[in-house]
């Protein structure tokens, strides 16, 4: 077993923290929420502190924040129907390009993994892919409508270009452009959750996929391309994502977030009943059916809903959420 | 609103009596525990979006419909659409999670669900209301706050 050592809360955002994005370095992460304002915070000493408030970016809540790969460049997903890009270059960080399009609320956004596109999603059904077109610009490259509601969440594949998005229709779908005429489609739709899927997760491989649900169940998806030893029957597409696994009965209300650690493989949750709650692998798991273990259960980690919980991308086993209460904590996955 | 309501002769229902304030409620050194008729306090002189009546006139709110579990720190309210199709049902739930948000502690988690089997939309109802992101971006819509602070201005 382990537990969740608290190293730190942190206060200062008003109202419901939506979203923490790490840094690629590990060494400073974003802030936002219902209060409009994005925090940037970096450590002093052993403790964390605000270095970066950014305002007047965004007229509504601030859902989600993701920085660049190279980690110049900061987006912000907003309420208010747009994507705000922030950057450095002038030596304070500042919004140099703002995205429109979307009917109403954008609810997540994602860069891919050579931060040439930026994908987004929200309310009015859709999922957005930009291109990166040079300085400050922006180019719309597809608009996708597979989903027939409110989109939830979107992630790239760690090391393609193969979008993925979960939704309160509660599904998951792919994505991916065809390189004969450069068009985007969906290229598979993940069925099995019975209610909104809220966030979504790869592993290190990007062959697998870890999708959480209102459901109260964590789902594990297992890619099978068409040469597959398996045997799954993969029709016309390149490949076949299968629900491989089901964690159920663990989780006592709506699971909001999930993070999959790119260097320990651990698997940690963010649920509406205030709990963290982390799975690691078991050593003898099957790969076509794997089996997880619950090995930390942080009761009360907050006092309110827990809303996003984030692994640091060092894989030092330091953890960042944050909740409904307004406060975001880091903590330390320590073995007993 | 110049709208004709959904139901335009709705059932009109007795208001219960006021509430009887026990001894040892009065009594500062006794803890009580927020219990069921008190969540119905809160709620019941909502007003109906579209008739100059409270949603315990209209039995849309009932005592019997309200349970709560303070050591698990759970609201939970079942509501009675007038009709089965009621347009009206996804505000009504929303002006009772509002009253509630604002007035009970934060440590509750309430869920505001339609009566099992008294609306057409029950499941949707249902989902969009327990959904707490769409309902965080429908406050923020002022004239949505407007219509739903008229609702619960007299409670």
């Amino acid at each position: 077993m382990a537990k969740l050592e608290l190293l730190q809360t942190l206060t200062g955002h008003k109202g419901i923290v939506w979203n923490v994005s790490w840094h690629p370095n590990g060494k400073v992460f974003a802030s936002c929420g219902e209060d409009k304002v994005i925090k940037l915070w970096s450590k002093e000493g052993e403790s964390w502190v605000v270095k970066t408030v950014l305002v007047d970016g965004h007229q509504r809540t601030i859902r989600e924040v993701a920085w660049s790969p190279c980690g110049n460049f900061l987006a912000s997903a907003s309420f208010d129907g747009t994507t705000a890009i922030w950057d450095k270059k002038s030596g304070q960080f500042e919004c140099n390009a703002t995205l429109e399009g979307h009917e109403n609320e954008v609810k997540s956004v994602a860069w891919s993994p050579s931060g040439q596109l930026l994908a987004t999603c929200g309310r009015d059904k859709s999922v957005w892919v930009w291109e990166v077109a040079g300085d400050d610009e922006y180019v719309c490259e597809a608009v996708l409508n597979a989903h027939n509601q409110d989109v939830k969440k979107i992630a790239w594949q760690p090391s393609s270009d193969v979008l993925a998005s979960a939704s309160y229709d509660n599904t998951v779908k792919m994505y991916k452009e065809d390189q004969l005429d450069s068009d985007w489609t969906c290229i598979g739709t993940l069925k099995s959750h019975e209610s909104t899927v809220w966030s979504l997760a790869f592993d290190k491989t990007g062959k697998r996929l870890a999708t959480c649900s209102d459901d109260r169940t964590v789902k594990i998806w297992h890619e099978y391309d068409s040469e597959n030893q398996e045997g799954v029957i993969v029709s016309e597409q390149d490949s076949k994502w299968k629900c491989v696994c089901t964690l159920s009965g663990y989780h006592t209300r709506c699971i909001y977030d999930i993070t999959w650690c790119h260097v320990t493989g651990l698997i940690a949750t963010a649920c509406g009943d205030d709990i963290i709650r982390v799975f690691k692998e078991t050593e003898d798991s099957d790969p076509n059916a794997p089996s997880f273990d619950l090995i930390c259960t942080k009761l009360d980690a907050h006092s309110q809903d827990v809303n996003c919980v984030k692994w640091n991308p060092l894989g030092n086993n330091e953890l960042i959420s944050c909740s409904d209460g307004g406060e975001i904590k880091t903590w330390k996955l320590i073995d007993e | 609103m110049t709208k004709i309501a959904d139901n335009v002769n709705p059932n009109v229902y007795e208001k219960g009596s006021a509430r009887e304030i026990t001894f040892t409620e009065r009594d500062e050194d006794i803890t009580d525990e927020i219990d069921e008729r008190e969540i119905f306090d809160l709620i019941r002189n909502i007003n109906d979006p579209e008739h100059p009546l409270t949603l315990e006139e209209l039995r849309v709110v009932e005592e019997k419909n309200v349970f709560i579990d303070n050591n698990q720190n759970l609201v939970r309210v079942y509501f009675t659409p007038t009709i089965p199709h009621c347009s009206m049902a996804t505000l009504i739930g929303l002006s009772i999670r509002v009253q509630l948000l604002r007035s009970l502690p934060s440590r509750f988690k309430v869920t505001v669900e339609v009566s099992e089997g008294t609306h057409m939309s029950e499941h949707a109802v249902n989902k969009q209301l327990a959904d707490k992101e769409r309902v965080a971006a429908a406050l923020e819509n002022n004239n949505l706050v407007q219509i739903i602070n008229q609702c619960v201005a007299n409670s």
